[in-house]
């Protein structure tokens, strides 16, 4: 990002051709009408799932005193790691001066919102008492990781939903008078939250100021949420948890699974919206070579995760190992290895799979891997205590997600979808003043 | 103009003599009355202090606290009002000078499960919920099989604590690991943190949550059971202040368990009764912790399973 803002792109021809294409999806359509229907009603079924946990109890899953933390532990650690991906590509990418991230970075804060605004509420319903929720603040003990996550996850959201909304302002501002065919309370939204936008050369200067330190306050607390999450499991004394390579084993891993979710979002917005001219091949074929390489970084933490104590092979460690590799969860690890890592690391080596409908494909194959990457971070350790499974029911040995439980982690994912599907929608998708700044200055270049 | 407000005035001032006038009558009436119900209160008071007075002779035995049998008039007992507060006070502090510690003698152990039960009854738990249970270990392959009570450990580096974020279990100045039901918020990241899978969660609701419904919460026994919360071995705490060995040492029938004060170095066995040296019970027997590398420190010790008395069965 450019430290000065030449304001002559706003008197500029392409200024008006680049905001009519970007605004020209804004709005109430049919079909955002008939889609938020069917999540809403999606949810509804949802939250009677919740509903009769809640009168039940956590008797209604498949979690017991052995495999206590399930499913909504395994899908809390995926929605914080897909929405690092604001950080990866807004910050790390956009600070070193990428220009290509410039359409994608606001996909990406959406990506990153959507996900982390969610995340706190997956967690709420893995709680057995969910109405002490405030013991959390009241009472509140620091040497706790989960104070420690709680702390990061708010900050994190926090400053990606500024992220989002600062760089956006100017293109509410620039909607004036551009989008008088859209609804009324669309457009008084729109000039609520310019918060009174004049372009002023000023005005952009303190905008480019506080997105910058943004962008730099972003990049640690990142790490800390997905980090801090990695130590809810590596504090602990078990095996296949108790590991020192979790917090950047945990942080490569969401790279991959945050990446998967923007190449989704961003083949979307292309095709229904038409903006095909903003986000072009080259886009996808960038996208694609970043997913390699977190890829291929991911793929040496793994290596370091199981290799190692399979080499040794300790007491405790060896039956973890065993039920990974050969046991029990052999077919679910063995896929999201192949299906999640090594062969997509294969497939987008070669030009033609970073085409945008191999990414497509490719990418929801490595996102539905990364979620059950998660389960097989969070459950088989748990079935494997160092004290044998004794004189219980035998429901509780092993873990079976039930309907219930499956169908309140299908409802935090419609939330999350619910939440993109609001941003990318109803409001700009793209920067629409960067883009318009860069083109016209980049023209304006020569005949000087 | 003028001539409206003159009658608006006249109009106010008959107004004002009018309520006056029932304002006068009000008292008078009210007089009346009033000392009407003053005069039949103080009868009826008279009456009830007069047959209060009146002795009773309907009187119930009661024993009390210093063993003596006293007779007490059976309108005049009252229930025992526990205090809340006090028991939630008292069982975060613990037993001062104390620091109560278990030794558990595998040679013993034929798995009668007795314990167990004696522990479920105390604590209302279902025949599968355990405080402590009885696991049949098998160190490899080779090696003779033999039963393992497992209770809490209670451990001095207690990793449950650790990771506890609402301060809802803790370790008490008596080594004892409680936890408290009023504050769990369900987490579970203290079974996860337990390396001795000693922690129990109410999945469901507790056995008998209807019949303890109402009853006040003792921390220390931990009933009434809550649904959505943590349950735990509490070294039956409870049990303890009042001097008693825990439920389960007491309800051994082959003299596995030992229980004492570390503090006085002296641990009693809940069957024979017969008091030990605990560092000479120790010493002599090979005392051990059960998983002693991971650095919980515990507070239960175990006697290997050496010159059984029995055949395990196969």
């Amino acid at each position: 990002m450019t430290s000065e803002v030449n304001t002559s792109f706003l008197h500029d021809k392409r200024l008006d051709s680049i905001a009519a294409d970007i605004f020209k999806p804004v709005g109430i359509s049919k079909g955002f009408i008939i889609w938020m229907g069917f999540l809403s009603i999606s949810l509804l079924g949802c939250i009677y799932a919740y509903y009769l946990q809640w009168e039940k109890g956590l008797i209604v899953t498949g979690l017991r005193d052995y495999v206590s933390w399930g499913m909504y532990i395994a899908n809390f650690i995926f929605f914080v790691a897909s929405s690092l991906i604001g950080m990866l590509i807004s910050s790390v990418l956009g600070l070193i001066g990428f220009n290509w991230i410039k359409p994608i970075a606001r996909i990406a804060e959406i990506i990153a919102v959507a996900f982390a605004a969610v995340a706190g509420l997956v967690i709420v319903s893995d709680m057995g008492r969910p109405e002490r929720l405030p013991y959390v603040f009241m009472y509140g003990r620091i040497q706790s990781p989960i104070l420690w996550d709680i702390t990061v996850v708010t900050t994190y959201l926090v400053l990606s939903v500024l992220l989002y909304f600062i760089p956006m302002i100017p293109d509410l501002a620039i909607s004036r008078g551009r989008i008088s065919n859209k609804p009324k309370w669309l457009q008084s939204t729109y000039e609520i939250l310019s918060v009174n936008w004049m372009h002023t050369p000023d005005q952009y200067k303190i905008l480019l100021k506080s997105v910058r330190i943004l962008l730099i306050l972003i990049i640690p607390t990142a790490f800390a949420i997905h980090t801090v999450t990695s130590w809810l499991l590596a504090v602990t004394l078990r095996p296949g948890w108790d590991s020192t390579i979790f917090g950047p084993y945990f942080l490569t891993g969401a790279f991959v699974a945050g990446s998967a979710a923007v190449v989704i979002l961003m083949y979307f917005v292309r095709t229904n919206y038409k903006l095909d001219k903003y986000l072009t091949h080259h886009h996808f074929d960038m996208m694609g070579k970043l997913l390699v390489l977190v890829l291929l970084v991911y793929f040496y933490f793994n290596i370091n995760e199981f290799l190692i104590p399979a080499y040794k092979m300790k007491t405790a460690d060896a039956i973890h190992i065993r039920d990974l590799f050969t046991g029990d969860y052999s077919f679910m690890f063995w896929s999201v290895q192949l299906m999640g890592v090594v062969i997509p690391i294969i497939l987008l080596i070669f030009r033609f799979c970073r085409k945008p409908l191999p990414m497509l494909i490719i990418s929801i194959v490595i996102l539905v891997a990364s979620w059950f990457k998660r389960l097989l971070i969070v459950v088989p350790t748990q079935e494997n205590p160092f004290l044998p499974k004794q004189f219980v029911p035998d429901a509780w040995m092993v873990y079976h997600p039930t309907v219930i439980e499956s169908a309140i982690t299908m409802g935090t994912i419609i939330l999350v979808i619910i939440i993109i599907t609001i941003l990318a929608k109803l409001f700009p998708v793209i920067t629409i003043w960067e883009l318009a700044e860069e083109q016209t200055a980049k023209e304006n270049e020569p005949q000087e | 103009m003028n001539n409206k407000s003159q009658d608006a005035d006249q109009g106010n001032t008959n107004r004002k003599r009018e309520v006056e006038n029932s304002r006068r009558s009000f008292f008078k009436n009210f007089g009346l009355i009033g000392g009407a119900v003053a005069a039949g209160g103080a009868a009826i008071y008279s009456g009830y202090k007069y047959e209060e007075s009146k002795p009773n002779h309907d009187f119930v035995k009661v024993l009390t606290a210093d063993n003596r049998l006293v007779e007490v008039p059976r309108d005049q007992i009252k229930d025992v009002k526990v205090d809340h507060n006090r028991l939630q006070k008292q069982g975060r502090e613990g037993l001062k000078g104390h620091r109560w510690v278990m030794v558990i003698d595998l040679a013993k152990c034929r798995n009668a499960r007795k314990c167990i039960a004696a522990c479920q009854g105390a604590h209302h738990l279902r025949p599968y919920e355990y405080h402590i249970n009885t696991l049949i270990m098998q160190e490899s392959q080779n090696t003779a099989p033999y039963y393992m009570p497992k209770p809490c450990q209670h451990c001095d580096n207690p990793p449950c604590v650790s990771v506890c974020p609402v301060d809802a279990t803790f370790k008490r100045q008596d080594g004892v690991v409680l936890i408290d039901n009023e504050r769990c918020i369900g987490c579970r990241f203290c079974i996860a943190a337990c390396p001795y899978s000693a922690r129990m969660f109410h999945w469901e609701e507790p056995l008998m949550s209807e019949s303890d419904k109402g009853k006040p919460y003792n921390i220390e026994l931990n009933v009434p059971q809550k649904k959505g919360t943590i349950s735990k071995c509490l070294f039956s705490s409870d049990r303890l202040r009042e001097g008693n060995l825990p439920y389960c040492v007491s309800a051994c029938p082959n003299g596995v368990y030992y229980f004492g004060d570390e503090n006085e170095d002296a641990v009693t066995n809940g069957t024979t009764k017969e008091t030990h040296r605990l560092s000479e019970l120790l010493r002599v027997n090979g005392g051990y912790h059960l998983m002693s590398e991971l650095g919980t420190k515990p507070r239960v010790y175990y006697l290997p399973p050496k010159n059984r008395l029995f055949e395990f069965p196969k």
